[in-house]
């Protein structure tokens, strides 16, 4: 699949919302834990070597499972292959629960359901639409079981 | 770099519902010749199919950090989108109509997770300052809340003028303000990220400490002033349960009329 790839390095290049070095392992066959600088910007997880600019990878956080596995240990795996996970070892509990609730959290989906959620809140609170002022009330994004055109 | 191509490809042909879908043509890179092409928006990721049908994109735009412009090209209802960076590709896109071509430069302009999170922060902010206003007694906030005054935004005239967002939001480095909310917990369905602990339910995070400092005077006039924990669980659980509802609706519908 085609990409725009010098944008994604751009990006990758972004403050991050959290960034650590943790031990990461792919599920390729044979592969191992090895310590890597995992960085989240917006919905994309990248992951470099520790010495390194560019990010060896970056993964897309959207239709994603965030598990808490075994003691300091999470993984990522991506709904349509749940049993093809990426392992993170962190250092500690604390940081390992840290990254599990800003991985839940970083998705564009889940961003857009809070969205919609204080909208709804809101409107609730006010009888007026808070989207209203910004001219985006009809936008499709916005609303709830947005329709395919 | 790699990318989780078969999730992204995944992404892009699941029903989840798309922010916006169509024939555009796209300019090619080397050769100026234009493609007809199938283009799906999900969020601020732009995938493109060489037919409505194909079972893979093509290839996908990230959006993140791209402006939209109308462009000069012999091309009827052409617009572009644009990176900032010296060697950034530029993408030209041609609808086949007016509308086409206003609804696409609209919808793309707003794609980016920036400008989701924008708009989040915004109402987070106008729902503190609701409750906090509630909380300390003012009998009920019913119009504008305290002291945010909406910028006076006119309606969209042209797309190229699209209405912003009070500019002067700070960009983070830190964790984003929205992740502090607590109590969001996601409609029970099975997109998205729904990782739960190993008991096999959703974790609550606890409440941040400014919320506890408020004080806890109940708002008057019957709105729901959070309390604790309980209060704000029991509103997303109810709204939880209405977006289930909504979403079968939608599903139901689409798959009702067709033959």
């Amino acid at each position: 699949m085609r990409y725009n790839e010098r944008e994604l390095l751009c990006l990758a290049r972004q403050p991050a919302e959290k960034a650590a070095e943790i031990l990461m392992r792919v599920p390729k066959k044979g592969s191992v834990l090895k310590k890597r600088l995992v960085k989240l910007v917006v919905n994309f997880l990248f992951y470099f070597r520790t010495d390194e600019a560019e990010p060896i990878g970056a993964l897309l956080l959207e239709h994603c499972r965030i598990t808490k596995e075994e003691e300091n240990v999470f993984s990522i795996s991506f709904i349509e292959e749940p049993e093809r996970k990426y392992c993170f070892e962190c250092a500690s509990e604390e940081q390992c629960q840290e990254w599990v609730e800003a991985l839940k959290r970083a998705s564009y989906e889940f961003m857009r359901r809070t969205l919609i959620f204080y909208r709804n809140e809101i409107q609730k609170m006010t009888g007026k639409d808070p989207l209203e002022q910004f001219g985006i009330s009809e936008e499709a994004r916005f609303q709830l079981g947005t329709h395919k055109q | 770099m790699k990318l989780n191509e078969r999730s992204l490809a995944f992404y892009a042909t699941c029903d989840s519902p798309a922010d916006n879908a169509g024939f555009l043509y796209k300019r090619g890179e080397r050769h100026t010749a234009y493609h007809r092409r199938w283009f799906v928006l999900k969020g601020n990721m732009l995938f493109y199919f060489e037919e409505r049908e194909s079972r893979e994109p093509v290839g996908v735009i990230v959006l993140e950090g791209c402006n939209v412009e109308l462009c000069d090209s012999a091309e009827e209802f052409a617009f572009a989108i644009r990176f900032g960076g010296a060697k950034s590709r530029t993408y030209v896109l041609a609808a086949e109509s007016q509308a086409a071509m206003e609804s696409w430069v609209k919808s793309l302009s707003r794609a980016s997770f920036d400008y989701m999170r924008l708009v989040v922060r915004e109402l987070e902010k106008q729902l503190e300052e609701m409750r906090w206003g509630l909380a300390a007694g003012c009998g009920g906030c019913q119009g504008q809340p305290g002291s945010w005054k909406p910028k006076p935004l006119g309606p969209e005239q042209s797309p190229e003028r699209l209405p912003a967002l009070p500019a002067s939001l700070p960009k983070e480095n830190g964790c984003a303000v929205w992740n502090n909310v607590p109590g969001i917990q996601r409609p029970p369905d099975t997109s998205g990220c729904d990782g739960q602990d190993s008991e096999g339910h959703p974790q609550l995070p606890p409440l941040p400490l400014r919320r506890k400092a408020s004080g806890s005077e109940p708002g008057g006039a019957g709105a729901a002033a959070p309390q604790g924990p309980s209060t704000f669980c029991q509103l997303h659980e109810r709204y939880g349960r209405e977006v289930t509802r909504l979403r079968q609706h939608w599903q139901d519908r689409r798959r009702g009329p067709r033959p």
